[in-house]
């Protein structure tokens, strides 16, 4: 199943003004944790999805109070730096909806 | 006897708070009306150039909303980030706009504050020639003489104590400078006796009004009803709801770490928060629990122009250009090269943002590849002077046109131009400043810490132009 039919919200946004954050919230317990057992999302596979070096990926975390997953990429220059794209990072989340969840 | 505190937008005067809730939320007495201003989504050029991001009659309708209700309820008003970037400016802009306002509507004489928190990059200069160390956030290198310089406008970022401190002192109205978005509402919250944990947890979860409830919608009024336990929060919208789904999604949107909102003198935990439903529209939070930190430390926002900067709109349908692309953006980067010499030689930089190809997401695209059959290129130059970004600029675009490849079919202009014309930017400024500044003043008392935050009290309304 991919990540996009399992999940209820996949987003991207600023968190502070070098990183964008991507959380990925479920509906209910069981998707959440049947996403977070298959290891399909994780410090590695984002990496490389986005293709940045893993020490980029500055935070994943689970967040149990909200059924989601969580990480932060750190940009290559500020938000809004001349050159760097989506000042407010709220489009860098569709990669993620062809994750398969085993 | 809990307290209502109510939030009426997340970014007053980005756009026009909505009328339908904000009046709900008066006729349910709340006890005081809290509104942040500011946003760093808006990127480094308002700060470093010192200007409103948001319209000044969009900024006057949200303040005059606010100030009617809170005076005709008799409760504190309190703005945070006033106009976007809490600059000096920003504060006297809104004082200025409240007392027009206040004499327009001939309203009874209040008190108003006003916490200015700018800081000159001078003076953090000498913090640290005094020896203190501008600690870098989120994996930054601590700032450095040469970061200060290049730095053009920089704000303390503060916290609960100065704004307590200014409704302590009677204020009925407080216009902030640069401040944390829970730290306005938490203000209030202690003020009223409530403890740290609840009154930063209650300006957590208001701080972005709406966007704490479903579905989606801005800029409506919600209210957080704080106890020593816990928050109830709900909207006033009556197609919004307040759930523990929204509520949880909300704390963790735009934040690198869901369990922990750290502001100056310590950090909420957030690890075990729970949320549990009230009702149908209103969910109650609570669990939370303050770590004090061993120093008082504040963050300093700055930003710096990197330089003027020029725009050109550019459009390529030709299948066989497109297949060359690369080829195409290479030949301009040549011309540019053999007229000016490389970017580094004369500080110059240029972008070509290809829509259709990776426009959005830039080197976070996985799929950087044309896949339909045309692609837009916004062509954006970065150079010391307005004259030179716009040649530059013209340069790059019009070698988009002229670019040689071979075999093409076209002989006539490899690009179409939006229009044959370079748009003036705004100038290109970056965050120089994302920094922790330690305040340990022995026996000053955090809210004068350093003199970043200063406090000014004058009366306004009081009938000016009325003879007794």
């Amino acid at each position: 199943m991919k990540l996009a039919e399992l999940a209820s919200t996949i987003r991207s946004k600023n968190a502070g003004v070098d990183h964008i954050t991507f959380d990925v919230i479920f509906s209910d317990r069981a998707a959440y944790e049947r996403a977070v057992a298959s290891g399909a999302l994780s410090r590695e596979s984002v990496a490389a999805l986005y293709g940045v070096d893993v020490s980029r990926v500055v935070s994943f975390v689970t967040y149990d109070p909200g059924n989601a997953i969580k990480f932060t990429l750190r940009r290559n220059r500020s938000a809004a730096s001349p050159g760097e794209p989506d000042p407010f990072g709220s489009q860098s989340y569709p990669p993620l909806f062809d994750i398969e969840i085993t | 006897m809990a307290l209502k505190l109510m939030s009426p937008t997340g970014h007053l005067g980005f756009t026009p708070i909505e009328r339908g809730s904000f009046e709900a939320g008066l006729a349910d007495h709340p006890d005081a009306i809290i509104a942040d201003s500011g946003s760093a989504d808006i990127g480094p050029h308002p700060l470093g150039a010192d200007e409103a991001h948001s319209p000044l009659e969009w900024q006057r309708h949200d303040l005059e909303l606010c100030l009617l209700g809170a005076r005709e309820l008799g409760v504190p008003l309190i703005i945070g980030s006033a106009s976007d970037t809490g600059t000096d400016r920003g504060v006297d802009s809104f004082l200025r706009l409240f007392e027009q306002i206040a004499r327009a509507r001939g309203l009874a004489g209040f008190t108003m504050a006003a916490i200015r928190s700018e800081v000159a990059a001078t003076a953090l200069a000498d913090h640290l020639a005094a020896g203190r160390v501008l600690e870098g956030l989120n994996g930054r290198e601590p700032a450095t003489a040469e970061v200060l310089a290049r730095t053009d406008r920089a704000v303390a970022v503060m916290g609960i104590e100065p704004i307590r401190a200014a409704l302590e002192a009677g204020a009925d109205v407080v216009v902030c400078g640069r401040s944390c978005d829970s730290a306005i509402f938490a203000a209030f919250a202690e003020l009223r006796g409530l403890p740290r944990h609840t009154a930063v947890l209650a300006g957590k979860l208001l701080e972005c009004a709406s966007f704490c409830a479903e579905p989606f919608m801005g800029k409506e009024t919600v209210i957080g009803e704080v106890d020593a336990d816990g928050v109830t929060v709900y909207p006033l919208h009556p197609g919004q709801r307040c759930t523990p789904a929204s509520l949880a999604s909300h704390a963790m949107y735009e934040r690198i770490d869901p369990y922990a909102e750290t502001i100056p003198g310590g950090t909420l935990d957030m690890t075990a928060l729970r949320f549990d439903r009230v009702d149908e529209r209103r969910t109650r939070v609570s669990g939370a629990v303050w770590r004090p930190d061993d120093a008082y430390r504040v963050k300093i926002e700055g930003a710096g122009k990197v330089g003027e900067r020029a725009v050109a709109i550019m459009g390529i349908r030709d299948p066989h250009s497109l297949s060359r692309l690369d080829d195409v953006l290479g030949w301009s980067r040549m011309k540019l090269a053999e007229r000016y010499g490389t970017a580094a030689d004369v500080g110059y930089e240029v972008f070509f943002h290809v829509y259709g190809r990776d426009g959005v997401m830039g080197y976070l695209e996985p799929n950087p590849t044309v896949s339909e059959h045309e692609v837009g290129i916004v062509v954006e130059a970065v150079a010391p002077t307005a004259e030179v970004a716009e040649e530059v600029c013209a340069l790059a675009s019009r070698n988009l046109f002229y670019a040689r490849l071979p075999d093409t079919m076209g002989t006539a202009g490899g690009a179409a131009f939006f229009s044959d014309e370079v748009f003036r930017g705004r100038p290109a400024y970056e965050w120089t400043l994302n920094h922790l500044l330690t305040l340990d003043e022995p026996g000053e008392p955090p809210d004068r810490a350093a003199g970043l935050f200063r406090r000014e009290l004058r009366t306004v309304g009081a009938r000016e132009g009325v003879t007794p």
